[in-house]
């Protein structure tokens, strides 16, 4: 009976997250039935535990920054350049073998780097945006330009193709059967949905977003808060760099930069409010399968990259008209 | 205010300075072959940074009208071609009636669901562009194709010159078209009761609605507005480079976003003038153009269109805040 009850509870608390649930489970019904024999593949799923967690990470990312009522356009300069730094060191410390057997030691620098670069990207949009008081579409605009104009002055415009073998099983790999990528997806989903739901940097960074000016009265250091958020988003995207560069086994100024929009879809799409105040690690992460399964599943029905750009584009005005609808009903 | 409060003036001090500064690292830059280049490079940003001033002002940003620009050239080109049209007029307004009711679309999601403008433009821009790559086709219309009257348009200068080694160069007329446009805005601007609420609608969108303004229609106008100009500009560049390619305008929204807000406009809404928004593409166009001059590799281009918007933003925003303390 408790059970029950409970499960009610959750239904009306989180509808978000079961609207979201049956829309992922219509959308592989309908893939399904549209092409069975090429869309219920094994490899099918497989490729997909792979391709989605550099996406999934961004949009947790971009989740992260609308929680507090801003948007981060710079994730995908800051995952790019991530990526190109540790490739350029580790061009630097190759041996006479070649890239491919740097040791352990140096790839565990060069994600250092990678992160550091992350954490520093953050915090620069951080600061300009709460000391020097630019609005974050701005800031991040600017900024992402400047990331991703280092590094196409790092690489001169060409990928920087060749990351250490430890490097690119970070991408490639695999950890009990399942793929690295999505191992690492899966424990830092969990870590970021705690942060936000359980430790008072989480709880205040919601209250920031619902109403900046009582948090204020209510004595929160919003600019710290904002700035530890914007510094968290960076890592996040460094991380989604490594992935990338590491299943790739190359880095580039103009990979991934589709996955803007995909990004503020998914976090949208994922129930998080781009006013601040509302979203869950859930929702997003569902919200990523369920979008990646569609397009996996037209990239079989063999429609055009371009009409997949429509697609998403068509997607994300309708889930804007969706969601005003249920806020004027309810 | 003072004169020399203003922020036109500021900027063209600071235009100034930065004239003087590369003239005298390269003294080729005074050349007028340069400076008419320079001009000639300002007309497309500058149309388009009209229509996202607009938007700009009313607290919006825009950051479909380069799928919109690109998809109303390509279309209306696929149109003379199919009709075996040759003439000037009937295609720019064609063109600037599809970018209009592009623009539509954007208004009905921005009024009618009020959804923040950075995101329903991500989505529109994403499907036009999207719609046009992957139904209407991807390949260019090389200048053998191109409907004659549009080219012969797209040549015509004011002022033509010859050099001392025999080659001529000149000014080309299009600058006519844009300072023409961009008069016919500052009046709107100025002096019409939808100009006005448009500033109004940026300063307070709920005293705007109070005091009598019609945000439904300003809501349309802006974006109505703002989609004919990016048609318009798509089309006449296309004239201009003798060559339609439905890739095109890739990126040109940060170009022109940063050329705004360096004229002074605010995110905010509420301020910013066609005056300066001219000055900020100019300044824009000059500093790029000039890197290559000043002998500063291009890969740093990038870099330092993202360092001028962060600072112009920065200054604006010092501005807003000084203004409203």
């Amino acid at each position: 009976m408790k059970n029950a009850m409970d499960f009610r509870n959750l239904l009306n608390k989180d509808n978000n997250i079961v609207q979201l649930i049956m829309m992922t489970i219509l959308i592989f019904v309908v893939m399904t039935a549209l092409s069975p024999d090429k869309f219920l593949r094994y490899y099918n799923f497989e490729s997909i535990t792979y391709t989605f967690p550099e996406l999934g990470l961004l949009s947790i990312a971009m989740m992260i920054a609308m929680l507090t009522g801003g948007i981060d356009l710079s994730v995908i300069g800051i995952a790019n350049l991530s990526g190109i730094f540790a490739g350029v060191m580790f061009k630097k410390f190759a041996t006479d073998a070649g890239v491919a057997d740097t040791g352990f030691g140096i790839v565990l620098m060069g994600g250092v780097i990678a992160l550091g670069t992350g954490l520093v990207a953050g915090a620069l949009n951080g600061l300009l945006i709460t000391r020097l008081k630019i609005t974050p579409i701005l800031a991040t605009l600017g900024t992402g330009q400047i990331f991703t104009g280092l590094a196409i002055v790092m690489t001169g415009g060409p990928a920087i193709v060749g990351f250490p073998n430890a490097w690119a099983f970070i991408g490639n790999g695999k950890i009990l059967g399942l793929a690295t990528p999505f191992v690492l997806f899966v424990v830092l989903a969990c870590l970021i949905a705690f942060m936000l739901r359980r430790t008072t940097f989480g709880i205040n960074l919601m209250l920031i977003g619902t109403n900046p000016k009582a948090a204020l009265f209510a004595g929160l250091k919003r600019e710290k808060m904002v700035l530890l958020s914007y510094m968290l988003t960076g890592v996040m995207a460094s991380i989604a760099g490594i992935i990338l560069s590491g299943r790739t086994n190359a880095a580039k100024s103009d990979y991934g930069t589709s996955y803007l929009l995909q990004a503020v879809l998914i976090a949208v799409l994922g129930g998080t409010n781009p006013a601040g105040g509302r979203g869950t690690v859930l929702g997003v992460s569902i919200a990523v399968v369920a979008l990646m399964l569609l397009s996996s599943g037209f990239q079989i029905l063999r429609f055009s990259n371009h009409l997949i750009d429509f697609i998403w584009g068509a997607f994300l005005l309708l889930v804007i008209a969706l969601n005003a609808y249920k806020n004027r009903t309810r | 205010m003072a004169w020399f409060q203003k922020s036109e003036v500021v900027i063209a001090g600071i235009l100034v300075l930065a004239m003087i500064l590369i003239g005298l690292v390269n003294p080729a830059f005074w050349s007028l072959d340069n400076m008419f280049s320079l001009l000639r490079s300002n007309i497309i940003i500058g149309i388009m940074a009209l229509g996202v001033l607009l938007v700009m002002i009313s607290g919006g940003i825009d950051v479909s009208f380069p799928a919109f620009a690109v998809a109303a050239m390509y279309l209306t080109i696929k149109g003379m071609l199919y009709f075996n049209y040759d003439g000037v007029v009937l295609p720019f307004v064609a063109a600037a009636t599809m970018g209009a009711l592009f623009g539509c679309l954007n208004a009905f999601f921005v009024y009618k669901f009020r959804m923040i403008p950075l995101i329903v433009t991500l989505g529109t821009g994403s499907m036009v562009r999207g719609f046009l790559l992957g139904v209407v086709g991807t390949s260019m219309i090389n200048i053998n194709k191109m409907p004659d009257a549009l080219i012969d348009f797209g040549k015509s200068d004011i002022i033509n010159m010859v050099k001392p080694d025999g080659t001529t160069f000149g000014l080309t007329a299009m600058i006519l078209v844009y300072v023409g446009l961009a008069i016919a805005l500052h009046f709107v601007l100025r002096y019409t009761m939808i100009g006005r609420g448009v500033y109004a609608l940026g300063g307070d969108p709920e005293a705007a609605s109070r005091v009598g303004f019609n945000i439904r229609k300003i809501t349309f106008f802006i974006y109505c507005v703002a989609g004919a100009l990016a048609g318009f500009a798509g089309l006449l560049h296309s004239g201009m480079i003798w060559l339609a390619n439905p890739r095109d305008f890739v990126g040109l929204e940060l170009d022109v976003i940063a050329a705004v807000v360096l004229g002074g406009a605010s995110i905010f809404g509420g301020r910013g003038s066609v005056l300066g928004t001219m000055l900020g593409v100019f300044m824009l166009v000059m500093v790029k153009n000039s890197l290559i001059i000043m002998k500063i590799d291009t890969t740093w281009q990038r870099v330092v269109v993202g360092v001028i918007i962060v600072i112009a933003t920065a200054i604006t925003a010092w501005r807003d805040r000084r203004a409203n303390a």
